[in-house]
């Protein structure tokens, strides 16, 4: 039981994906715009990233490993993240098509986040187990959901105030970003691995 | 090698099957964004956005339009629709018009001639009369459209500025001078209102 | 003193933030207050209170007495006015007036006589036997208004029969700097104001008399306590320490009984009317004596102010005439603010009258008020947020208002801001917060008002489409219900004729003949207008060309500016002529044809 919470506080917090393992960006800078928006995208993210973990688990050991194809896991891992993301694009539509509005073309971006494919790959070096992945990518959201609205509610004043006029923009966004990432090295050694 | 490229079809099958259960099962409906837009537009209904009305370019919008093409809305509505949809608010496209001044519409009733066609142009009925009767417009209703003048026959609709009045005056944002230290103006022009 | 039965003292709490500036007390309440002598003219403005403005019941030459009503309050939320003094009235027109926008306002104009005639006045020494109605309707009919600055009709607040209340709080604080109108009437007339209060704690059915006041003010506590002992009024005093701004109403309420008015609510919600000194004197005079309110104590102070000092002034009083009176060196002056140096603006035009709600004329040298400097970014000390009376968050509420954030505005509780100006005070720099809030609160009202217009037209948008889609729906029921009738009649017509046979031709050319007579009988016209009608047709239109033709020609020659749009309808006109005439002798024609050609039965 401690083991699952050590890797739960791990992930998202000492190995924090976004600030730490420098994962996923791309998304971090574009959404962090307004608060709402940053909310959205992070559940979009969570339910994508923790069913695609659990997905490419099981398509790995039930189907690639018996059948001796492991060579295959990158190009079925992306199969099963595209499927996915696809899948919450028409969720969302459904549910807020503001929100889909709003987001944008960042949806389906979230297919090319390197840190979904990078969680499906990580279970299968780290020789995770089902709950193992399950948790790891619900970690791995977590934190990234964690860092996103955190920044998106920083950039909500940054953007009120008086920045020099070189900084405005992404370039204040950058470096308050990378002060963060400063403060998140506070965690390491935390938890072993 | 031909396992691994079954292997991948089936897994694209069962995917791709399961796909197009969900998009016929989450089929969205309508498009309730329109009316968020709609909301924020000026309901002027003038027509000078290129489109019969603020409703269809609310639609239009909701499409990917532009949102810089409402005169009467000005900037203010143009932020507010930039907030909402998440898109740079750009400067009020020129072509549309200008951000003027608020005005209504009001009639010269000593030259109008009771024909009723500025009553069939006015988008909200704003306009009070019938056939060789005296019209008149109702200037709590009158959203400055000036739909009316064109078709007004002797010409008798003029546009008139909204004076600003004493409740509905504010102050404006600060400069460098905060607004106490005016200096006075004693005995000097005095400006009107009602 | 000790233990005595009327007077009791109680402990008071705090508010948070606040300021000390220096107080400037000493300049104008030293001196006992001093009548102005009659001015020559009297400017009333009719939106001088809170709500809507007064219509006028006089007209121009009409002689009045002194306390005679000259315009009648409209509505609830509204008040009277009345004449200073005996006089005529001169004008009713826009005049200067004290505010900001420097826009005029309606006012009117009486001429005073210089013999200061009061009308017929109706004392009610007996007022408790006329019961709560008659007594808050002779409040009205004064014209009593809040005399702390605000100005808003008094009678109104004791209207509300839901509330029950059991606390008169009587707002003698007066915290703002320089001004000292309250103090010297409560030296002077403590008596007048707990009179005042008697009535008013009646009218509530208040258990309770309770008096704020600040620890600034000795004098004005001994007056109180003399006073209601000589009365026999029992009283409960807070005297709080001296701190900017605990003379606001909500304050004053927080710091001497720790309650906080609820966000968008009343101090009635909590069971508290709160009254002015000036206004509960105020009201002892209406009630009691019959006078309405028209003149009140207006401190004027400042270091170009040769004798500083309260003054008792009639309403109307144009200002440049109170300054004058008072010795205020206008070269030395930089500036004549109404109000404090707080929460006052500047005068934009000294002509504008002294109105109910001038308590104070603050005219400051450059060196004792000197002009600000230009205001430097905001460097986040926070400063401000310790010094916010209301426990606001100024900096938030600055970035808001600043990029126009009018949602992030009203998140920070904007509308709760008292624009005390207490932030401003310690802003190290400068910035003049207040009128931030003040353009984002405008600019909140405006937007609100705007969307409930522009609802409105999209309603009205909506109907008009409904209706003329509906309209189009009925004409083309119409059009199809007469093409099936016509279409059935041509039917059973066809019918008809198929059973008739050679009897029937016989009978349908005696048809024939019938419709033919009957057309010349009746003198049928082709456009379904018999004769005659086309005829008065004709009549009408040629009457109405000559008619607008002749009005053309007088506009020629007087009205040049509407030659154009005459001739155009002229020009209708003429061709309307000429058409009806042409009709009525194509029918004229046709008729003859016709009876020509009428077979003979």
């Amino acid at each position: 039981m401690s083991e699952y919470i050590l890797l739960l506080i791990g992930t998202v917090l000492v190995n924090n994906f976004v600030l730490v393992q420098f994962l996923g960006l791309c998304p971090f800078m574009g959404v962090s715009n307004k608060l709402e928006t940053a909310v959205g995208m992070s559940a979009a993210t969570t339910f994508v990233l923790t069913l695609s973990s659990v997905a490419s688990y099981v398509v790995y050991t039930f189907l690639l490993v018996p059948l001796s194809l492991t060579y295959l896991k990158t190009i079925s891992f992306i199969l099963v993240i595209a499927f996915m993301v696809q899948f919450t694009e028409m969720l969302v539509r459904k549910t807020s098509p503001l929100l889909y509005r709003v987001l944008g073309i960042f949806l389906p971006l979230i297919t090319t986040n390197c840190a979904v494919l990078g969680v499906a790959l990580l279970n299968i070096s780290r020789q995770n187990s089902l709950l193992e992945s399950f948790l790891y990518g619900f970690g791995a959201a977590l934190g990234f959901s964690l860092v996103l609205v955190l920044f998106a509610a920083m950039r909500e004043r940054i953007n009120l105030a008086d920045v020099p006029k070189p900084f405005q923009g992404a370039a204040i966004g950058l470096i308050s970003a990378g002060i963060m990432s400063l403060a998140f090295m506070g965690f390491s050694g935390l938890v072993a691995g | 090698m031909i396992s691994a490229v079954l292997t991948l079809l089936l897994l694209a099958a069962i995917f791709g099957g399961l796909l197009g259960f969900a998009a016929i099962r989450f089929k969205p409906e309508g498009n309730p964004i329109v009316d968020d837009i709609d909301n924020l537009l000026p309901q002027t209904q003038c027509g000078q956005c290129g489109h019969p009305g603020c409703r269809p370019y609310a639609t239009a919008i909701a499409a990917g339009e532009a949102i810089n093409k409402c005169p009467p809305g000005g900037e203010a509505t143009i932020s507010a629709l930039a907030d909402l949809l998440d898109v740079e608010a750009l400067p009020l496209d020129a072509e549309h018009g200008v951000e003027a001044i608020r005005t209504v519409a009001v009639i010269r009733e000593a030259e109008c001639i009771g024909c009723t066609k500025c009553i069939q142009a006015c988008p909200v009925d704003a306009i009070l009369g019938a056939a060789k009767l005296m019209h008149t417009v109702i200037a709590a209703e009158c959203t400055g459209c000036d739909l009316c003048v064109e078709p007004c026959p002797v010409d008798c609709i003029d546009m008139v500025p909204v004076a600003t009045t004493l409740r509905a005056w504010h102050v404006d944002k600060p400069g460098a001078l905060i607004a106490t230290d005016k200096p006075p103006a004693p005995n000097a022009s005095h400006k009107s209102a009602a | 003193m000790i233990g005595s039965q009327y007077i009791k003292l109680v402990d008071t709490g705090s508010i948070p933030g606040g300021i000390h500036p220096e107080q400037h007390k000493i300049e104008s309440n030293s001196s006992p207050i001093t009548t102005l002598p009659l001015p020559t003219t009297l400017w009333l403005p009719l939106a001088m209170h809170l709500g809507t403005p007064a219509e006028t019941t006089v007209q121009i030459g009409d002689r009045v007495l002194k306390g005679e009503l000259i315009a009648a309050a409209k509505g609830l939320v509204s008040a009277n006015i009345h004449a200073p003094t005996s006089g005529t009235i001169q004008a009713i027109e826009p005049h200067a007036f004290a505010h900001e926008s420097g826009f005029v306002q309606p006012a009117i104009a009486l001429d005073s006589d210089g013999l200061d005639q009061w009308r017929m006045l109706e004392p009610w020494s007996d007022w408790r036997s006329r019961g709560i109605e008659a007594v808050i309707e002779r409040i009205r009919l004064g014209g009593v208004t809040g005399l702390g600055g605000a100005g808003f009709p008094t009678d109104v607040k004791y209207r509300n029969s839901q509330a029950v209340i059991h606390t008169l709080l009587i707002n003698a604080a007066e915290c703002e700097p320089y001004i000292t109108a309250d103090d010297r009437l409560m030296r002077e007339r403590a008596d007048d104001i707990l009179r005042g209060a008697t009535i008013c704690q009646w009218l509530l059915g208040a258990k309770t008399i309770l008096i704020g006041i600040e620890d600034n003010k000795p004098e004005a506590i001994a007056a109180f306590r003399a006073a209601a002992e000589q009365l026999q009024v029992p009283i409960e005093l807070a005297i709080v320490p001296t701190k900017y701004p605990s003379g606001g109403e909500k304050q004053l309420i927080q710091l001497v009984l720790g309650a906080e008015v609820p966000q968008g609510g009343l101090p009635s919600d909590l069971g508290i009317v709160c009254q002015n000194v000036g206004t509960l004197a105020q009201v002892y005079r209406t009630v009691e004596l019959d006078e309405p309110l028209i003149s009140r104590v207006t401190t004027v102070t400042g270091a170009a102010v040769s004798q500083p000092g309260n003054y008792q002034v009639l309403i109307g009083t144009p200002i440049e005439v109170l300054l004058a009176h008072a010795g205020v060196q206008m070269a030395k002056a930089d500036r004549v603010i109404m109000g404090g140096p707080m929460m006052g603006f500047v005068v934009p035009d000294l002509l504008a009258p002294v109105v109910k709600s001038t308590n104070c004329l603050l005219v400051p040298t450059k060196k004792e008020l000197p002009p600000a400097l230009p205001d430097n970014p905001c460097i986040r000390c926070g400063l401000c947020e310790q010094a916010c009376p209301v426990s606001l968050l100024p900096q938030q509420m600055l970035w808001s208002a600043k990029n126009r954030q009018l949602d992030s505005a009203l998140l920070h509780s904007l509308n709760d801001c008292i624009e005390c100006g207490a932030c401003a005070y310690v802003c190290p720099s400068r910035i003049p917060l207040v009128q931030y809030y003040r353009y984002a609160k405008g600019e909140i009202r405006q937007e609100n008002e705007e969307n409930v217009s522009a609802e409105r037209a999209r309603v009205r948008f909506e109907n008009r489409q409904k209706r003329l889609d509906r309209e189009q729906v009925e004409k083309e029921a119409k059009r199809q219900s007469r093409a099936a009738a016509a279409a059935k009649a041509l039917a059973a017509k066809t019918a008809a004729e198929g059973k008739a046979g050679s009897e029937t031709n016989a009978l349908i050319a005696a048809t024939l003949e019938r419709v033919a007579a009957k057309k010349i009988a009746t003198n049928t016209g082709p456009v379904g207008l018999s004769l005659s009608e086309l005829a008065a047709v004709a009549q009408a239109s040629q009457e109405k060309f000559a008619k607008a033709a002749g009005r053309l020609t007088e506009a020629e020659t007087n009205a040049p500016e509407m030659v154009a749009a005459l001739k155009k309808a002229t020009g209708k006109l003429e061709e309307k002529y000429l058409s009806s005439e042409a009709a009525y002798q194509t029918a004229l024609a046709a008729v003859e044809i016709a009876a020509a050609d009428t077979p003979k039965s």
